[in-house]
């Protein structure tokens, strides 16, 4: 009786479910352990200028200048499709609305009929035909949802990601559908680099050796020999994974299908999705429509935090719906008006199951780069459109 | 107090009868379609051709952002050179798309839809799986 409605406006990214971090206002998205990641970006960073201190003024002169120039380029490639690999929405489904939840649970029960108390229900599966192939769609108890072909729940992220690939620590996100050709290049780049550097390290020392003897060499450029090792070892598992994944893509298969073996083979099951055809393959999945992002990170939405009040005041509700909506329409939480009706469905559904807490998780942003390319859903900055229009006007205008 | 809490929730659940939840039609692939079956809730508020005319420009529009094509992967070749830094000043053919279908629901609603007391939600908003018909309580009955 005494608590009054505050609204205030809030970006959609700081009341979405999952355990993921946001930073930037919501543009870079992260799962939460980020420890690998700092180690992936410390050994690139740290092996790359250990080239550049120590090699390349010695290359740049007695062989020739492309070399340090291209190890550049290679660099600046490899950065980019790490961090937008990192950043970007690996293409995360949101979850069921409550309405939505509702209609789903009343078509499964219409499907499975009485279930006699005791007996567990069946199984929450949907099948579908796929290219002459039935596919089992799973419910995702989490979202809510009835998981879209090959989209998968990630646990250590708390998302369903379409596509889903596989969680990589090393980069710290998921790999879905919309990061996975940023992956597969960040992942063929770096193979390319750790070879370059392999490569120019050895030829380095041996160009060194015949002029001063090998000792003296590794005195003089202490740093050869770090990068030797780590290139080596990255080397093996670097080029492995570039490997593997070129066979999946040549398949047009997810790592996660790979994994439990979905077409195998066994009892005739056919990949669906292959187009047979190697190279059709590979140019669906790595060069394909870029797919935007379905979560609405930077939107705006309402949030309505009760806030307990000492004094009298006048409501400052301008939220119309009244508390006791709760008790009379439980799966339908609030009913606005159809301008309403978009945002605050959510919101005020969690604002309600967040009453015990409701301070939004604070802006507590780690300090990372913001030279970063920024995922898909930043509006651009002249669309076509409305440049046309606008120079449509102004020639309108002069006429 | 207590009769004017219950009119007010008389009035809000007024507002919206029930909400009809079109689901996406698999047979095809992972390419975005929606199912042109038309749900039982409707047979009184529109016309069946109707309806599944929307569904179908819209299956065709959201076809038409995915195609595989020369100028998709003309499109993701030259992004790939410039390290999808491109993206950043560019629209993607998908997001050009995407307004489109924008533009066709807010239409559909305005000519269609909203005199039946229907609203269609975009898709989009809705994570690319359903696509959401809210249904209003007709008035008109009296209620």
């Amino acid at each position: 009786m005494s608590a009054v409605m505050m609204t205030r406006k809030v970006r959609k990214w700081e009341k979405l479910p999952g355990k993921n971090t946001f930073c930037c206002d919501g543009r870079v998205m992260m799962a939460r352990q980020k420890g690998v990641f700092y180690l992936t970006l410390f050994l690139i960073v740290g092996t790359c200028s250990l080239f550049f201190a120590f090699e390349c003024p010695y290359l740049a002169i007695h062989l020739s200048p492309a070399i340090p120039v291209f190890a550049i380029l290679l660099f600046f490639f490899v950065m980019a499709m790490l961090l937008r690999t990192s950043f970007s929405d690996p293409g995360v489904l949101p979850r069921a609305l409550p309405e939505e939840a509702t209609f789903i649970e009343m078509e499964i029960e219409a499907t499975n009929g009485n279930v006699p108390a005791g007996q567990r229900p069946p199984p929450r599966i949907r099948n579908v035909q796929i290219n002459g192939q039935i596919v089992k769609l799973k419910y995702c108890y989490t979202c809510k949802i009835f998981r879209p072909p090959r989209a998968s729940h990630c646990s250590i992220c708390d998302n369903c990601v379409d596509r889903f690939d596989h969680h990589c620590p090393w980069v710290g996100n998921c790999v879905g559908k919309r990061n996975y050709r940023y992956f597969y290049l960040f992942t063929l780049s770096l193979s390319l680099l750790t070879i370059y550097i392999f490569t120019f390290n050895i030829v380095h020392v041996v160009m060194r050796s015949v002029n001063s003897g090998f000792v003296k060499t590794l005195q003089d450029t202490p740093g050869t020999v770090l990068e030797v090792l780590v290139c080596f070892f990255t080397l093996w598992s670097v080029v492995g994974l570039t490997g593997f994944h070129t066979y999946l893509i040549s398949l047009n298969q997810t790592t996660n299908e790979d994994i439990k073996g979905s077409w195998s083979g066994k009892n005739r099951v056919q990949n669906p999705y292959s187009h047979k055809n190697i190279i059709n393959n590979c140019c669906e999945v790595l060069c394909g429509p870029a797919y935007p992002s379905v979560l609405d990170r930077r939107g705006l939405m309402r949030d309505d935090l009760p806030v307990p009040t000492s004094a009298a005041e006048p409501a400052t509700n301008s939220n119309p719906v009244p508390q006791t909506t709760k008790t009379t329409a439980p799966l339908i939480p609030n009913e606005h008006t159809p301008d309403d009706a978009k945002p605050s469905i959510a919101d005020s559904a969690n604002a309600h199951a967040e009453k015990i807490s409701p301070s939004p998780r604070e802006e507590k942003l780690p300090s990372l780069p913001k030279s970063s390319p920024t995922p898909t859903k930043v509006p651009p900055l002249a669309s076509p459109e409305t440049d046309a229009e606008a120079s449509f006007i102004a020639k309108d205008k002069a006429l | 107090m207590a009769e004017t809490h219950s009119l007010q929730d008389m009035r809000q659940q007024a507002a919206i009868a029930a909400k009809v939840f079109i689901q996406r039609d698999y047979t095809n692939g992972t390419v975005c379609q929606f199912q042109t079956k038309f749900p039982s809730e409707l047979e009184t508020r529109i016309d069946k051709q109707q309806f599944e005319e929307t569904v179908r420009t819209l299956n065709n529009l959201y076809a038409e952002a995915e195609k595989l094509g020369g100028s998709s992967y003309l499109e993701g070749c030259l992004a790939c050179l410039t390290a999808y830094t491109i993206f950043l000043c560019m629209e993607t053919h998908y997001e050009k798309v995407l307004k489109k279908i924008a533009k066709f629901i807010q239409e559909q609603n305005d000519k269609i839809y909203a005199p039946r007391g229907l609203l269609l939600t975009d898709p989009i908003e809705r994570g690319l799986r359903v696509v959401e018909v809210t249904i209003f309580e007709d008035r008109s009955l009296g209620r």
